[in-house]
C-alpha cells in the first residue's frame, strides 16, 4: 500500500510541475511573440523558471523514493 | 546504412540474453542491476567478470588503518582483518581482534529488527555482528576513507578540469594579444557567457572575489554530470547522482554564502527592516530556516535530476532483458533492443541537455544566494 501510494503521490507532483512549466513556456512564446528581440532575455528566464518548478517537484519524487 | 547498424545491433542483443542464463544463477529482479549502476562501489566492473579493483583504506581504533585493494575481499568469499564486503558493501566484523582467524565467509544476511536492518556473517556456521562504517549521523567502531569508484571519478574529474584550463591559460599567455585558437577558443563564450551573465550581474561589482568559486562549481558539476553519462571506464561512475557529492557542493555554498554575508544580509533575516514588529518574530524563523533549505534545494535538485535521467536511461535498457524475458524469447529481445536503442538515443540526448542545464542553475542560483548577501543597501526609498 505504501509503494503505490508513494507512486500515486510522485505521479501527482509530476501533474504540477507539468501544469506550471506548460504555462511558463506558453507565457514565454506569448512574449517572444509581442517583443521577438528579447527573446534570448525570456528564453533564459524561462529556461531558469523551468529548473526551480522541477527541483519542487523532485523533492516530491524524493520523497516518494523514502517510502 | 543506418537499419544495417540496427540489424547488427538486433542480432548482438539476440546473442547477450542467452549468455544469462547460460550461468543458471537465480534471476534477480532487474530493479537491483538498475541500483547497482547507480549505487557506488570498490571496483570498477569492466565487462563480463572483469573489474579493476580499487583501493580500500579503512580505519578503526582497535585494528589502526588498514590499506588494500578491494581484490582482497574476492567478492564477498574472504574476509581481511575483519573486513567483510556484504553486496558490494564494506562492513567489519564487530569486535574483531587480531587473534581471530575468520578468513572465509560463508554468506552474509540481513535481519529486519524493530531498531533496523542488523547485518550478520556466517563463518562456518558461526554468527557474527556486522558493522556498517560511522556515517555523519552515526558513529561506529570504524570509518570508511576507501578510493570508491565516485572517489575515483571525482579526482578524474579534478584531474581534467586541472589540464584543460592549465593549457587554456598557458595558450593565453603564449599567444597574448593574438586571436584564441583551439580548446581556448572553445572555452572562451562559455567563460565570458557565464561571468556576463550569471556572475557580475547577480554579484555586482565586487564579483571578482567569488568568480573563482562559481566557476568551479560550474564547470566540476559539468564535467561530473558528462562523466556520469559515458557508459564504459573511465565514465561509468553516477558521481553527482549521490547524495554525498552534491551535499558536498551544497554545503561550500552555504559557508560561502553565510561567510561573506554583511550587516544587511544578517538583518533581513533576523530584524527585517520595513515591516511591523509583531510580524518580524514570525518570519525571523523562517528566514533561519531557509538558510539551511536553499543549499538543500540546490542538493536535491542536481541529485534528483542525475539519477531520474540515470534511471530512466537503465530502464529502458533494461527492455531488452525484460522484453526477451532474460533470453528465452530472442523475437522479444530483438524487438526490445530495437525500442531500447531508440528511446535510450533520445534519453541520453535529453540528459546531456539536463546536465548542462543543472550546472548552470547550480552556478546561477549560487551567484544569486552570494549576490543578496553581499548587496549594498541601496534601497532606502522603498522602506516606508
Amino acid at each position: 500500500m505504501t509503494g503505490t501510494l508513494a507512486a500515486v503521490g510522485a505521479g501527482l507532483a509530476v501533474l504540477g510541475a507539468g501544469l506550471g512549466i506548460g504555462q511558463i513556456g506558453g507565457r514565454a512564446m506569448e512574449a517572444i511573440a509581442r517583443q521577438p528581440e528579447v527573446s534570448g532575455d525570456i528564453r533564459t528566464t524561462m529556461i531558469i523558471a523551468a529548473a526551480l518548478i522541477e527541483g519542487a517537484a523532485l523533492f516530491a519524487i524524493v520523497g516518494a523514493f523514502f517510502f | 546504412m543506418k537499419f544495417r547498424v540496427l540489424y547488427i545491433l538486433a542480432l548482438l542483443a539476440m546473442v547477450m540474453p542467452s549468455k544469462a542464463l547460460a550461468n543458471k544463477e537465480k534471476e534477480r529482479p532487474y530493479l537491483d542491476y538498475v541500483m547497482e549502476h547507480i549505487a557506488d562501489a570498490n571496483e570498477f566492473h569492466l565487462f563480463g567478470s572483469v573489474h579493476i579493483p580499487l583501493p580500500c583504506i579503512l580505519y578503526s581504533e582497535e585494528t589502526g588503518l588498514d590499506v588494500f585493494l578491494s581484490s582482497a575481499f574476492e567478492h564477498g568469499h574472504k574476509s581481511v582483518h575483519g573486513y567483510v564486503l556484504d553486496h558490494g558493501d564494506v562492513k567489519r566484523i564487530a569486535g574483531w581482534k587480531s587473534d581471530m582467524h575468520l578468513e572465509h565467509i560463508d554468506s552474509t544476511v540481513a535481519v529486519e529488527t524493530e531498531s533496523g536492518i542488523v547485518y550478520y556473517a556466517y563463518h562456518h556456521g558461526e554468527q557474527h555482528l556486522l558493522e556498517k562504517p560511522s556515517t555523519l549521523l552515526k558513529f561506529t567502531s570504524w570509518i570508511d576513507f576507501s578510493i570508491s569508484k565516485n572517489v575515483f571519478s571525482m579526482l578524474l574529474a579534478t584531474l581534467l578540469l586541472f589540464v584543460i584550463f592549465f593549457s587554456v591559460r598557458r595558450s593565453y599567455e603564449k599567444r597574448a594579444g593574438q586571436a584564441p585558437k583551439g580548446l581556448q577558443s572553445f572555452l572562451e563564450p562559455v567563460f565570458t557567457f557565464m561571468r556576463d551573465e550569471v556572475v557580475k550581474p547577480n554579484i555586482g561589482p565586487r564579483y571578482e572575489r567569488y568568480l573563482p568559486f562559481i566557476m568551479s562549481l560550474f564547470f566540476f558539476i559539468l564535467i561530473s554530470n558528462l562523466l556520469g553519462l559515458i557508459p564504459f571506464f573511465p565514465g561509468g561512475a553516477n558521481i553527482t547522482g549521490n547524495v554525498s557529492s552534491t551535499l558536498a557542493l551544497a554545503l561550500f555554498t552555504m559557508i560561502v554564502v553565510n561567510f561573506s554575508g554583511n550587516k544587511h544580509y544578517w538583518q533581513h533575516i533576523f530584524w527585517m527592516p520595513g515591516v511591523p514588529v509583531p510580524i518580524r518574530f514570525l518570519l525571523a524563523p523562517i528566514e533561519f530556516a531557509s538558510i539551511f533549505i536553499k543549499p538543500f534545494t540546490l542538493l536535491i535538485r542536481l541529485f534528483a535530476n542525475v539519477t531520474a535521467g540515470h534511471v530512466i536511461i537503465l530502464c529502458l535498457v533494461g527492455m531488452v532483458f525484460i522484453l526477451g524475458d532474460n533470453g528465452r524469447s530472442v523475437g522479444g529481445a530483438a524487438s526490445g533492443s530495437v525500442l531500447a536503442v531508440l528511446f535510450v538515443v533520445v534519453m541520453n540526448l535529453l540528459e546531456l541537455f539536463v546536465a548542462f542545464l543543472q550546472a548552470f542553475i547550480f552556478a546561477l542560483l549560487t551567484s544569486l544566494y552570494i549576490g543578496s548577501a553581499v548587496e549594498e543597501h541601496h534601497h532606502e526609498e522603498a522602506h516606508h
